[in-house]
């Protein structure tokens, strides 16, 4: 067991699959000698060259149109978006092009291509570096969407995601970066939970409680408070956005009752709305209480000094509970 | 010298111009000219045995007859739509007929002649048109890209693969290179012009050709530039150059000449095929709505197939015979391309979960067996 930062442990993880397979690229602004904006490649172009660490220009429909091309080419492309607001220049790339190759090609071409994205807010920025743009994602078929929560799962869901033969969009927390875990860097791949998997995070039998990214830590703290006031949590970490893994989600609510959804981003046509509905009617007999979802404003990210307003916290996350027992 | 339908004024040989637009000096490479006089280009040299002639000719004539037969078969109803290449034929044999077996060519949904020089079955055209599937042909097998309907996204694509080609260390002698297909309205497209930047700044073996057919859809070039396009390259810092489009022969030996720099390291060139759309943008266009009858036959003059002919003619490398049996071979390229749209099946309902994922996905499973058991709810009778 090491102990690394999220930040690092997706290092070592691109690390890894640049060792394990030569067609491996990673392409994006500065990700190169600067090592990225949050140093996730730090390191990655002195030891594999530029020719596998590529500096690119700066446009993002660029970034991921090259890399529809050289996967096409047999090539296995992890881009770089620098911030979640500058994925929408490489939009029409995304979901146009590299979420429809398959079936326009009736399954011939794969698109082994992950599309890394710092994500959420809670970082004092400027407008564009603190959005949560997954529904987008979800909602357009052909991709595979992950996020992940912490330096275990990072290390192992990045290494999962270039291995896989559809294109991913990988969501990083930002804000999370720099948490520290214990990683185990020797131990096969084999043994991970599967990409597509959630996981139940804290144990409970009260509510069902479900996050992803950087609100996992949020709910996780939200559960230790809950648990003082004699309420058992069950904290699950999503990791998968697209597919869902509805089974271990409705085998927990079948079991507590309630459920709260809880995401940074706006709940209107959220993922916590496909959730309260997939929710709702596969386990409609056992609800004590509606599905809620707790989650940011249906407004524009605000300016930096009002976000912890916006976010959701612990508090905020503690009421939606007590919403839920009231009920 | 002599004024031509767009009112540039163009000299033989190597024909130079002034242009209407920018008043700066044009030149457009030209081999052959619309009455089939050959011309010869100190850039451009190029030998053609005459059976290499009629081997164009015959493409020239058999594109033309299959894109004729598909507008036929979508006025009877039997195709959604179809995107005539009517009047560029000689762009795309000319280029297509450039390329190396390993090269790779990515196309819009218009290069129905560059997809007969690759050997794609038309048929499988039609299914795109047709709506059987979003493109039925094996894009390895052919080295010809899917068709690519958003405007100028296959630019990047193309030189995505030419980097490719790069880190697999197959530049320089025997090498490889990308060529790609868009038309003049797609210059404005954000992503033709990061395409020209990338391929540029990492010296990427792409050939991008420009098919400048005067019209995107409704909008005349004039909407689209002030400059000639070919000339943009400069800014981006890599060659461009104007080719009578409507002249096989020098888009043969121009995009020659461009492959074959990029393959040995050279980088990319833009080459602009000066055409004309004879016909409308697609089967759902009314081009009488926004241009003028005469600017159309002008046009007429130009025919890429009649110059061709005529040059066979002159020099007498063919006779009447020839001729004849081009014209029965297209007949019969017609009628198989209408006995094979019209036995096409349509896909099975159940094919619309397939080729979604790589590997099984549980949410997509069970609406496939939700609309399975729903099909089948139906009597037998009322099931389709």
């Amino acid at each position: 067991m090491t102990t690394l930062t999220l930040s690092k442990a997706l290092n070592e993880g691109l690390r890894k699959s640049l060792e394990a397979d030569p067609k491996v690229l990673i392409m994006g602004e500065d990700v190169g000698k600067l090592g990225g904006v949050f140093r996730v490649t730090d390191g990655l172009q002195k030891d594999f060259g530029e020719s596998r660490v590529v500096d690119t220009p700066l446009a993002e429909s660029g970034i991921v149109g090259t890399a529809i091309g050289l996967a096409l080419r047999g090539y296995r492309p992890v881009c770089e978006i620098q911030f979640d607001g500058f994925v929408f220049p490489a939009f029409d790339q995304i979901v146009s092009q590299l979420a429809k190759h398959r079936l326009r090609s009736l399954g011939r071409v794969s698109m082994p291509v992950v599309i890394r994205i710092p994500c959420g807010g809670g970082i004092g920025a400027v407008e564009h570096h603190s959005e949560s743009p997954e529904a987008y994602f979800v909602h357009t078929a052909g991709l595979r969407v992950v996020a992940c929560s912490g330096p275990a799962d990072a290390y192992t869901m990045i290494q999962q995601s270039i291995a896989c033969d559809d294109p991913v969009i990988f969501f990083e927390p930002k804000r999370r970066y720099w948490d520290k875990a214990d990683v185990d860097t020797t131990a096969s791949l084999d043994s991970a939970l599967p990409l597509n998997s959630a996981r139940i995070v804290t144990e409970g039998s009260d509510a069902t409680v479900i996050a992803y990214g950087p609100m996992l830590r949020t709910c996780v703290e939200t559960a230790v408070a809950a648990g003082e006031d004699g309420r058992a949590l069950e904290v699950i970490d999503l990791r998968s956005l697209s597919p869902l893994d509805m089974g271990t989600v409705t085998a927990s609510v079948r079991k507590t009752g309630r459920c709260i959804v809880v995401h940074e981003a706006p709940v209107t046509a959220g993922l916590g709305a496909e959730i309260a509905a997939r929710v709702t009617q596969e386990c409609f007999y056992h609800l004590e209480a509606p599905v809620l979802r707790v989650g940011g404003f249906s407004t524009p990210y605000p300016p930096s000094r009002l976000e912890e307003h916006f976010l959701p916290d612990l508090d905020r996350v503690l009421d939606a509970v007590d919403r839920a027992f009231a009920f | 010298m002599a004024v031509d339908a767009d009112g540039a004024i163009t000299a033989a040989p190597g024909s130079a111009s002034l242009d209407g637009q920018a008043g700066s000096r044009v030149d457009t490479v030209q081999l052959l000219t619309p009455e089939g006089e050959r011309l010869e280009h100190p850039d451009y040299p190029l030998e053609l045995s005459a059976d290499e002639v009629k081997g164009l000719y015959r493409d020239l004539v058999l594109v033309r007859r299959i894109d004729t037969e598909a507008i036929a078969l979508q006025r009877q109803g039997e195709l959604g739509i179809w995107a005539s290449l009517l009047g560029q034929e000689a762009a795309q044999v000319g280029s297509g007929r450039a390329l190396g077996p390993r090269d790779m060519a990515f196309p819009t949904y218009r290069e129905h002649g560059v997809a007969w020089c690759r050997g794609v079955d038309p048929i499988k055209l039609l299914e795109l048109y047709r709506g059987v599937s979003h493109g039925g042909w094996d894009p390895a097998e052919h080295n010809f890209h899917l068709y690519t309907i958003v405007i100028g996204a296959q630019t990047l694509h193309a030189t995505g693969y030419a980097m490719g080609i790069q880190r697999d260390g197959l530049v320089g002698e025997d090498g490889e290179a990308a060529i790609v297909y868009f038309g003049d309205g797609a210059t404005s497209q954000g992503d033709v012009n990061e395409a020209f930047i990338w391929a540029s700044v990492f010296n990427a073996p792409v050939v991008f050709f420009c098919q400048n057919n005067q019209w995107a859809i409704s909008e005349p070039l004039e909407r689209q530039s002030r400059i000639p396009l070919y000339q943009r390259a400069s800014g981006f810092g890599f060659p461009g150059v104007r080719v009578d489009g409507n002249d096989v022969f020098a888009c043969l030996a121009v995009t020659r000449k461009a492959m074959q720099a990029a393959r040995e390291g050279q980088g990319p060139t833009l080459i602009e095929a000066f055409t004309y759309r004879m016909g409308a943008h697609t089967t759902t266009d009314d081009p009488t709505r926004y241009r003028l009858a005469a600017e159309l036959e002008a046009w007429k003059l130009k025919d890429p197939v009649e110059r061709v002919k005529a040059y066979l003619v002159r020099t007498g490398a063919a006779d009447q015979a020839f001729f004849e049996a081009i014209d029965a071979e297209a007949a019969d390229v017609g009628r198989g391309v209408r006995q094979g749209c019209l036995a096409m099946p349509d896909p099975d309902p159940m094919a619309i979960f397939e080729n979604v994922y790589s590997e099984p996905n549980a949410l997509l499973a069970a609406e496939r067996e939700q609309f399975a058991a729903y099909l089948d709810s139906f009597e037998p009778e009322e099931a389709r």
